[in-house]
């Protein structure tokens, strides 16, 4: 037997071109290689990452969500409402608030999805209207910048000062980091996670197996709720206000990158390594094309041609190609010898 | 009779008056069924007989009518679901085999310890020893890490054999299981079917390949239309008999006879090869007859059939059609030159499941039916789609209706239907019974034939030699990608034929 790599495929490659972006990037720009750049993409990309780590479980299920990312802006706004409402609160009171409403939204997706029989991405396209219709209506668009104090004020868990400044670890990674571990024990290491892969694998298998499909859809879609609830509460914490479009069109970002990363649309396959790898990349490259003083405006063209590439990249895609090769040798054998 | 009361004690499952009604459809009529503990028992009928409803009904997937009894060891058994069914130790091995093929062979094995209703964490190490231990039982060795997906289809089914042994089966149900087997891994299943047996284990084996059922099992029972048509001893029976029984009509079994072929031959292949598929492969169809191919699965046939309905280019040699040098550069070319293919894989790629019979039909000749101002005429196409529905038999409630509203062998006479409406000369049909009963086969044929007396040149491809012996004029045997030998049905026996294709 072929021993296999300790990772995947998909990994392995994401891992190689990111090294090799990450080589470029330190030679031919100053800053790249610093710890407070590296510490800051981080920071940054803690939101992301949180909302990929939910993703992917909606996707390994077999599903899809598109509404994730306007729903954490209703959780936002809900949840500061409420916290005024009540007082100020604090952290303990803010994050289970915020996976409340988020795992609310979430059911809501879930409820449509199996109760309805409705395709995943028909419901969440729904959903994402009707949660920014809503938003959009009764906040007048109008951002909220009185947060409670310990929301806004920054907490640093790490820091550190080098030649160019600070470098800083916030709050925002440490919660990434529960979410990642928190996320990979319920997909590796828990029954109830091996049954959300074997639904996204075969549903129709996952049923006659006595698999609860509708539990499944639940937990699928309120965990993803969950996470976005917590990744929009961060990401208030991080831009120290609340502004309602803020996070539309963060979506499909994260979307091509937990994809990128190997996760199947249509389910049964996909690794949280390979989802924060693929967010890694676009994460690094559009850091990179800041650096370099390239237009913003190319971020968006270079993720679209990234995305493209890694799915044409797939095995299948190779297969046909060295099919192709194979024959073309082939048929050039034979015309020689003839 | 006088032991009922002996023979009731030590019956592993009874059931009585076990009814099913779908809608309008009535399932199952009043069926009872017993298995005997270690049996093997045979479970015959055509499509549509109720087996299916009844292994569902058995496994808990459906709940029967009321008045239904059942019964297990003796004891009646209430309502049940799929996971109490197993955890009485009844298991089914659908025909898809029902595995996850993302993951890996272990955890496809033993992925009922991740059933509980209880979140448990998992334990992969003791996974992997159970699947393990498993494998050796059966005495097979598979990767247990490899995911399922990148193993053969029979390997599979050991896979989802092991799964239902792991769960301590008492009784395993196993659907059509050797439908996609070659001879020498059909037999390695039935001697897993009799290792079963005589640890104990029950088995219900659902097969249309009669010879396999006689073989194996000590007991058939039949079903037709939903209704028990007796439970009989395999001693003595025979496969004519069999058929009779689940179709309820007889049939004769008779060589094709030959016809007179003279003339310029409807298709000639000279010396066509492609790389990796076939090699060398010289052969030639008269009007009006029908050529059969067979040969193991991956022994070319099928990668034949696709090069010479343009599919596929060949990398050396010539396809003539009545006499005249053919250059394919896609499958539109090969229709246009009157060659026709009814594929393998008839669900799939032969039909669109969704879209009305008449639409089905008249796919194939769409830019014959425009009327005024070059738009499809409704006339013209309810006239064709009429006329093939009649001339095939096909038995249809509305041409407007779904072609997955059918059964399989009227959905294959559409398939059939398409294809001759482009009034093809010749016509490849490529395992044309795959999912048809034995009752809808014969009719198949009789239309082929019919064909072929008017003039249609016809390649039938199978692996089943009993068909390309019973229904062609001449049969060309491939192995490895060549033509190794060209048998007469009429000049020898089937078992002969048998034996030099698979033995």
């Amino acid at each position: 037997m072929a021993r296999r790599l300790p990772i995947g495929g998909t990994e392995a490659w994401l891992l190689a071109v990111i090294l090799l972006i990450c080589v470029c990037l330190s030679l031919t720009t100053e800053t790249f290689l610093t710890l407070v750049n590296a510490f800051d993409l981080l920071n940054y990309s803690a939101v992301n990452l949180i909302f990929a780590a939910g993703l992917l479980v909606v996707l390994i299920a077999g599903g899809i969500d598109i509404s994730f990312a306007v729903g954490a802006s209703v959780v936002q706004y809900l949840v500061v409402i409420t916290l005024m409402q009540i007082g100020g609160g604090n952290w303990a009171v803010g994050i289970s608030l915020a996976i409340l409403f988020g795992a609310a939204l979430g059911a809501i997706n879930a409820a449509l999805i199996y109760h309805f029989r409705i395709i995943s991405i028909v419901v969440t396209i729904a959903t994402f209207n009707l949660f920014f219709g809503l938003l959009m209506f009764f906040s007048g668009g109008v951002s909220l910048y009185l947060l409670p104090d310990w929301l806004s004020s920054r907490v640093i868990l790490f820091e550190h000062e080098t030649s160019f400044g600070w470098a800083e670890i916030t709050l925002p990674v440490a919660v990434m980091v529960a979410v990642l571990v928190a996320t990979w024990a319920l997909l590796n290491r828990l029954s109830i996670g091996r049954q959300l892969f074997a639904m996204g694998d075969n549903p129709e298998a996952a049923r006659r197996l006595g698999i609860n499909i509708g539990a499944m859809h639940y937990l699928a879609y309120c965990w993803l709720g969950a996470c976005a609830g917590i990744a929009g509460l961060m990401q208030a914490h991080y831009a120290r206000e609340v502004v309602p479009n803020a996070l539309y069109g963060r979506e499909l970002e994260v979307l091509a990158a937990v994809v990128l990363g190997g996760a199947r649309l249509g389910g049964g396959r996909g690794t949280l390594l390979g989802a924060v790898l693929g967010l890694a990349l676009i994460s690094i490259t559009q850091n990179g094309l800041n650096l370099l003083g390239i237009s913003p405006y190319a971020f968006r063209m270079i993720v679209g041609a990234i995305i493209l590439v890694a799915i044409s990249m797939s095995s299948d895609t190779f297969a046909v190609l060295r099919e192709k090769v194979r024959r073309h040798r082939a048929t050039g054998r034979a015309e020689g010898t003839a | 009779m006088d032991d009922t009361a002996r023979s009731g004690d030590t019956l592993l499952l009874k059931l009585e008056h076990v009814s099913k009604r779908f809608g309008g459809v009535q399932a199952l009529d009043d069926v009872a069924f017993e298995v005997h503990p270690g049996e093997v028992l045979c479970l015959a009928g055509e499509n549509g007989s109720g087996k299916s409803t009844l292994i569902k009904t058995i496994s808990g997937v459906h709940q029967p009518d009321p008045g239904a009894v059942m019964e297990w060891r003796g004891e009646t058994l209430g309502s049940m679901d799929p996971a109490s069914a197993r955890g009485i130790g009844i298991q089914v091995i659908w025909q898809d085999l029902a595995l996850f093929p993302h993951m890996s062979v272990a955890e496809n094995i033993a992925f009922e310890r991740n059933l509980g209703a209880r979140p448990t964490v998992v334990d992969y190490a003791t996974m992997r020893r159970e699947a393990d231990a498993i494998l050796s039982r059966l005495g097979v060795e598979i990767d247990l890490d490899a995911p399922v997906s990148s193993l053969s289809i029979a390997r599979r089914q050991l896979v989802a054999i092991a799964r239902a042994l792991v769960a301590d089966a008492a009784l395993i149900f196993m659907d059509e299981p050797t439908a996609s087997l070659s001879r020498a891994e059909t037999e390695a299943l039935i001697d897993i079917v009799r290792r079963l047996s005589y640890e104990g284990i029950a088995v219900v084996f659902v097969s249309h390949r009669l010879a396999e059922v006689l073989d194996i099992c000590s007991r058939v029972t039949v079903l037709r239309d939903g209704k028990l048509v007796g439970t009989y001893p395999t001693e003595g029976m025979t496969q004519t008999r069999l058929t009779e029984l689940m179709t309820g009509a007889t049939f004769d079994y008779e060589t094709h006879t030959s016809r007179a072929t003279d003339g310029t031959p409807i298709l000639e292949t000279e010396r066509l090869g492609r790389a990796g598929e076939y090699e060398d492969v010289s052969l030639s169809i008269a009007p009006g007859e029908i050529v059969g191919l067979t040969g193991r699965l991956g022994s070319g046939r099928t990668e034949l059939a696709l090069s010479i309905f343009g599919m596929t280019p060949p990398d050396r040699g010539r396809i003539l059609l009545e006499g005249r040098p053919l250059r394919l550069g896609s499958n539109r070319d090969a229709i246009d030159a009157g060659i026709a293919y009814v594929s393998e894989d008839r669900l799939s790629l032969g039909l669109v499941q969704d879209q009305p019979i008449e639409d089905n039909v008249v796919v194939t000749v769409l830019d014959r039916l425009l009327g005024s101002a070059g738009l499809l005429s409704p006339a013209r196409k309810a006239e064709v789609a009429d006329d093939w529905i009649a001339r095939l038999k096909v038995k249809i409630g509305q041409p407007s209706d779904a072609v997955s509203t059918l059964s399989g062998g009227n959905q294959q006479r559409i398939v059939l239907a398409k294809w001759l409406a482009t009034r093809p000369k010749l016509l490849i049909l490529d395992s044309p019974t795959v999912g048809v009963d034995v009752g809808a086969r014969a009719g198949i044929f009789d239309i082929v034939d019919g064909l072929a007396r008017e003039g249609m040149a016809i390649l039938l491809i199978s692996d089943e030699t009993p068909e390309v012996y019973f229904n062609a004029d001449r049969v060309l045997h491939m192995r490895d990608g060549r033509i190794v030998e060209t048998f007469r049905p009429d000049a020898m026996a089937l078992d002969d034929m048998e034996a030099a294709v698979h033995g």
